[in-house]
């Protein structure tokens, strides 16, 4: 179980841009985080991993509170995140990172069945550096790819795996997450804006403005959404009003 | 061949067994240390000890010739002379490596001039690893000189690293490219403490659609400090890349000057070059993945200089 209480966080800046959020997330289900642009999704991906420090607030996993622990240790205690935007690195080839993902040398069928979930042939990628020469779309697989390589992952946060994925390869995803959340100790949010993931969350926690607007089991909120898309899309508004 | 000198040979060149597979030529505290001819590949020495001429013959394929030069003491300022002579349609590897050790306050230096004779349509890949050992602040100096010359439709592809524990090097690479040739540079150089480390490269493309690229990746960590000097020039239609790329570690500093010529309205010259320390975005992600600070930091920079 992962349970956020009252997570704050302000940027450098001093903007508070996360107001204190409260979920429980729970194993073995479909969590998907979605909300209007700009809402504070990727700022709660990285104050659960730890790439932001929250200013306040409590996030526990199975008992272990994260708060104070810093990127690496929450990585080792089973927390793996995909970025939005992945990073490109000179002279570390998908095959390096996957095994720096794993933490041991990779099989080359472990690295085809990896590759296939992401749609990408292994022969064509596992030695190419993860650099600039990478398309968008081809680079966003390889980042996914690194968090299911994780062997102790104990929480998946996936960060927009939609982006930029051509929809072939989408639906192998969409596959993808199906088969993780039957692992009963899966911990797997994904946070998107694709109605297909959205229609497949058995969770559905919807951000607004650095809250928790509204969350649920899917069949009960993803109507809501369909029906009152203005309800994500002008949060302040409708608050102020 | 004393023990240290295996043991760098080791590290600077593809050695173990007690065996090179082809020819060789051993370099040892300015002495020889074993050479080995080939059918198609003579080496001979230059009078008075002073270096080697290689002849490699017209149409050699896949043979591989050694040439590593190692000093194991202090007090040694050795300079040496070679010429490779490589006859058209060759397609070889060169092997060459450096290691420096002392063990004292007295340095040692070693400084290779090498003359690169490329027949037409002959390839070459020229392989150097340079690196210093030891105890003691004795300074250890490599300091290459390099003259290509490349004929027609020849291509050299050299890959040079300077992998750790040099003191002082002052690399000077030179080039002249007739029609078609192509010269290949991918060199990577890692300083630390306050090491100094200078690159000077002056290439000049005479012969239509000859090609230059030129990569350069350094690592300036410490105190330690580097020069990176280009120069390339377009003199007919013409391709030209250079590319610098430094990370800076620590108090490290880089001065990356490169300069273009071109001659003519047809050459195409591109520069890049970008210098900053290890991209935060970089570490945090290997942090994700359960790394700490120091392991992510060493891995990018390995991978950064291995590339
Ligand atoms: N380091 C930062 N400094 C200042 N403001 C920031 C910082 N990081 C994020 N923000 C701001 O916080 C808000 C939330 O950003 P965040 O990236 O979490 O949005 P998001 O919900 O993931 O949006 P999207 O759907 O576009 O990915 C935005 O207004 C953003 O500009
Ligand atoms: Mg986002």
């Amino acid at each position: 179980m992962l349970c956020l209480n009252n997570v704050k966080w302000k940027a450098e800046d001093g903007a508070e841009i996360l107001k204190g959020i409260d979920f429980e997330i729970e194993p073995g289900k479909l969590t998907v985080v979605t909300g209007p642009n700009g809402s504070g999704k990727t700022s709660l991906a990285k104050v659960i991993s730890g790439v932001e420090q929250a200013t306040e607030g409590s996030i526990n996993l199975d008992g272990v509170e994260l708060i104070d622990k810093d990127i690496t240790e929450r990585a080792r205690l089973g927390v793996a995140y995909a970025f939005q935007q992945p990073v490109r690195f000179k002279g570390i080839t998908v095959r390096d990172l996957i095994e720096l993902a794993q933490g041991s040398k990779i099989e080359e069928v472990d690295v085809c069945s990896l590759m296939s979930k992401v749609g990408l042939c292994t022969n064509d990628y596992i030695d190419r550096e993860v650099n600039d020469s990478l398309s968008g779309g081809e680079i966003k697989r390889i980042e996914i790819a690194t968090v299911l390589a994780r062997n102790n992952a104990k929480v998946m946060l996936f960060d927009e795996p939609e982006a930029g994925i051509d929809l072939w390869s989408f639906n192998g995803l969409v596959e993808a997450f199906q088969e993780l959340k039957k692992n009963k100790d899966m911990i797997l949010i994904v946070i998107s804006h694709q109605e297909r993931l959205l229609e497949i969350a058995d969770n559905i926690v919807v951000i607004a403005d650095g809250k928790v607007r509204i969350a649920g089991p899917g069949d009960e909120i993803l109507p809501q959404l369909m029906q009152d898309e203005k309800a994500v899309a002008c949060p302040v508004e409708k608050e102020n009003n | 061949m004393d023990k240290i000198t295996e043991s760098l040979l080791k590290l600077v060149s593809d050695w173990d067994d007690d065996v090179y597979n082809g020819a060789y030529n051993i370099r040892e505290n300015g002495g020889c240390a074993g050479r080995q001819s080939t059918d198609n590949i003579k080496i001979e020495p230059k009078e008075g000890g002073k270096g080697i001429d290689i002849y490699i013959k017209e149409g050699t394929k896949d043979e591989k010739v050694y040439i590593p030069a190692c000093i194991s003491k202090s007090n040694v300022e050795d300079l040496v002379y070679n010429d490779f002579h490589v006859g058209e349609n060759a397609d070889v590897t060169i092997v060459a490596g450096c290691g420096v050790h002392t063990d004292d306050e007295e340095g040692s230096s070693h400084n290779g001039i090498h003359r690169f004779f490329v027949g037409k349509n002959a390839r070459v890949l020229y392989e150097e690893k340079h690196v210093g050992t030891g105890e003691g602040g004795g300074k250890r100096s490599i300091d290459p000189v390099t003259d290509c010359q490349l004929e027609e439709g020849a291509v050299l592809e050299m890959n040079t690293q300077q992998l750790s524990g040099v003191d002082h090097s002052i690399r000077t690479t030179t080039g002249k490219l007739e029609k078609n040739a192509k010269l290949i540079i991918h060199e990577s150089i890692l300083t630390e403490g306050d090491q100094y480390a200078k690159t000077d490269f002056e290439v000049d493309m005479v012969g239509e659609d000859s090609a230059v690229d030129l990569i350069s990746r350094s690592v300036a960590k410490d105190d330690s400090y580097q020069e990176y000097h280009s120069k390339i020039k377009g003199e007919s239609r013409c391709i030209g890349h250079s590319e610098c790329d430094a990370i800076l570690v620590g108090n490290g500093k880089v001065n990356a000057a490169p300069e273009l010529f071109a001659g003519d309205l047809d050459a195409s010259l591109i520069h890049e070059a970008a210098i900053g320390k290890v991209a935060g975005e970089q570490i945090l992600k290997l942090k994700t993945l359960g790394l700490s600070d120091e392991e992510a930091e060493k891995r990018i920079i390995d991978g950064f200089l291995n590339a």
